[in-house]
């Protein structure tokens, strides 16, 4: 699909959905409950974690896979300590990525499991910048959540130069 | 987890300190007293010690949890979900701008950076010739200032910047730009660098370790993990406060319900929650200005990298500002800036610096490396920043919306200019403007022409905020405010706020010590009129 219609097409679907969502919100006003990411979820963004930090992954199978659950984990986490409001917000996000035809149209991803780096890179950078505001602020969640929880762990420390705190105050 | 620092909290608590946990309640709770205060940060804790030493009984309710040095372990990880409201990532309305604020006992003065300044002049004679505040000038507000710096140990700091803040003032003092150094609220300060994480070793004078110590040692009772509801307000009256008790998380409420009693009830959750409470209470509004202008000291920041290790995660925060660029025109003229720098720790810096994949991790691997210098945004003196507008979700909890305009943005690229011109003076081999669209660029020249170019968008160029203030501002006419000089609620006879809330602009510096000293005044003018006695002066203990 060129640029184009690829762009005309992700906008014209986000505004049925944003409009759809907005009607049926009028109907049925949301009901606010804890998110757990399912294994859908779970897959994008262990697909999205290399593409957001860089090429800091180890390249070994086995602690690559360990890596990628651990901060699978710490972004469900963070998730949940979000207010349920904003649980919601993610849930949705989670919910459009993973939809065949939203995830075809706004995403451009085909299946997460097998995207290439370039696919997911151009993901990234189309919703960096895109005209639509709610894409632009999914970007940005996805890229505090993954990034958050990436530095979030002191694993990550040493490759990046930082020592932690001082370790008698913090054990 | 052991800590070898003495924990004042834990201490506090084996002597019998009336605290209760409304995570742990198994039944619902009544409680009556003389003054309910809710919020346990800068307003809420001056309040409640004044309160106290004058023999009011005081109930303090605290949607955070108690936590204490003992806790405190120096970890992004843990330190954002427990103590800040929203896990550090609250927005604004359209997510363009970060708000951090505190959500734990002691608020944002248990997690702030420590920098302390007095109201600037300028600020102070706006509110004077524009709202009617004559009561809020230099000469009447020194001896409040002066008592809550003794009572929080607010002087000068004697030890040397870290190289984070000294990059600054070299940068500045090359271009000719003046410069200062920050006084802060410490005693036997470690210069760590953790501020913003909770203090683990009680060095830093917050709200946590002075104030709400002395009130819950004079008889004050807190309740913490209770989110307070809404007044029940009837013949221009707050008959009663009802809060629900929170999850042991904080996320949700578990069922118990808590009804409070009082003959004053104070308002002091912070700008943003303040009104909202009160927007949920539906609390009189004739003239719709009950959570508008609200204010952010909207936040641009410039990361540059040096030859030399910055290591901005090491020592104290903030020690060096520059006010130059609040002074170069009048006060609503172009929008001023201040300066200062921001501590770098690795989540916090990840999130914040734009971008992803390779080029992201090219950055922070120069992370030591790094300087990072941020502008706040005096907002509020012009027609260009009026604020934002608190809005409540159909849940009831609380967003501002604040709309970044033509003026804000034009301020936004000069200070990044600014910015880039001194990390560049200060020996920097790269600047990287926090905005999706900039480059790390290598001179001046180049970061100039750039910046120049850049498009000044929401959610293209970062924003983010430390210090909200206003939603309930006062004013001598009861046209242009909901609160009067005093901090009493238009129309509420025994409601009072006392928070930034009450600020009918930003402050134009850190705002912390403008909070202590001014609600010292209110609150000593509150203890006056409900004992018929002299105010108690707190003293550090």
């Amino acid at each position: 699909m060129q640029r184009r219609s690829f762009l005309k097409a992700g906008l014209l679907g986000a505004l049925a959905l944003a409009a759809g969502g907005a009607v049926y919100r009028q109907l049925h006003p949301p009901i606010l409950q804890r998110y757990a990411m399912d294994d859908n979820a779970r897959t994008i963004v262990a697909a999205l974690v290399p593409a957001i930090v860089g090429p800091v992954l180890p390249q070994d199978t086995a602690q690559r896979k360990a890596v990628l659950d651990g901060a699978v984990d710490r972004v469900a986490g963070a998730i949940a300590g979000l207010p349920l409001p904003t649980q919601k917000e993610v849930a949705d996000l989670f919910a459009l990525l993973s939809l065949a035809p939203t995830r075809h149209l706004l995403a451009g991803i085909r299946n997460w499991r097998e995207a290439t780096p370039e696919e997911l890179a151009d993901f990234l950078q189309s919703w960096r910048t895109h005209r639509l505001g709610l894409l632009q602020t999914a970007y940005h969640a996805l890229h505090d959540l993954v990034l958050g929880a990436w530095y979030a762990d002191p694993v990550s420390w040493a490759a990046i130069g930082y020592p932690g705190p001082l370790k008698e105050l913090s054990a | 987890m052991t800590s070898p620092i003495p924990d004042p909290l834990a201490a506090g608590l084996a002597s019998g300190w009336k605290v209760v946990d409304a995570s742990a309640l198994d039944k619902d709770l009544t409680l009556d007293a003389d003054v309910v205060i809710v919020g346990s940060g800068a307003g809420g804790g001056v309040t409640a010690e004044i309160l106290s030493l004058a023999g009011l009984r005081v109930v303090i309710v605290e949607e955070g949890a108690l936590r204490s040095s003992r806790d405190f372990k120096m970890r992004e990880a843990d330190a954002y979900p427990q103590l800040y409201q929203e896990s550090a990532a609250r927005k604004s309305k359209d997510k363009a701008i970060n708000i951090l604020q505190g959500r734990t006992v002691g608020g944002s003065t248990t997690v702030n950076w420590t920098s302390s300044f007095r109201t600037p002049p300028d600020t102070l004679s706006w509110w004077q010739n524009r709202y009617g505040l004559k009561d809020y000038n230099v000469a009447a507000l020194a001896p409040w200032f002066q008592m809550m710096e003794e009572r929080l140990h607010i002087v000068d700091w004697p030890t040397p910047p870290n190289a984070n803040n000294g990059l600054l003032g070299e940068g500045a003092q090359k271009l000719g730009i003046s410069f200062g150094h920050i006084r802060r609220n410490v005693n036997g300060c470690w210069n760590l660098g953790y501020c913003g994480m909770g203090c683990p070793t009680n060095a830093k004078q917050s709200m946590l370790v002075t104030t709400i110590p002395s009130a819950l040692s004079h008889g004050a009772t807190l309740l913490t993990r209770a989110r307070a509801e809404r007044f029940a307000l009837q013949n221009g009256r707050a008959e009663r406060l009802d809060c629900s008790a929170l999850t042991a998380d904080g996320i949700e409420t578990n069922g118990r319900r808590i009804t409070l009693k009082a003959r004053h009830f104070v308002v002091a959750g912070g700008a943003i929650n303040s009104p909202a409470l009160l927007m949920r209470s539906g609390a009189p509004d004739p003239h719709g200005l009950l959570g508008k202008r609200t204010f952010l000291h909207p936040v641009v920041v410039s990361a540059a990298t040096y030859p030399q290790p910055v290591e901005a995660y090491s020592g104290a925060p903030q020690t060096v500002y520059s006010d130059h660029f609040l002074h170069t025109g009048p006060v609503d003229g172009p929008i001023g800036y201040k300066l200062e720098v921001a501590p770098m720790h690795p989540l916090i810096s990840a999130t914040t610096m734009a971008g992803f994949g390779a080029a992201h991790a090219a950055l922070l691997h120069k992370y030591p490396h790094v300087q990072g210098m941020l502008a706040l945004l005096r907002d509020g003196f012009h027609d260009g920043a009026q604020g934002g507008a608190v809005e409540l979700r159909s849940d009831g909890s609380p967003v501002v919306d604040y709309p970044l305009t033509d003026y804000v943005w034009d301020g936004a690229r000069r200070a990044l200019l600014t910015m880039a011109e001194i990390q560049f003076a200060a020996g920097a081999n790269g600047v990287s403007p926090v905005h999706e669209l900039a480059q790390t660029y290598t001179s001046w020249n180049e970061a100039r022409q750039a910046i120049s170019a850049l498009p000044m968008q929401k959610l293209i160029t970062r924003v983010v905020s430390a210090h909200v203030m206003g939603g309930c501002m006062m004013s001598a006419d009861d046209r242009n405010g909901v609160t009067d000089p005093k901090g009493r609620y238009h129309g509420v006879t025994n409601l009072s706020v006392h928070d930034g809330s009450l600020f009918p602009t930003s402050i134009g510096a850190n705002p912390q010590l403008s909070i202590y000293g001014i609600v010292a005044r209110l609150a000593s003018g509150l203890a006056e009129d409900l004992t018929g006695r002299p105010a108690p002066r707190p003293v550090a203990a």
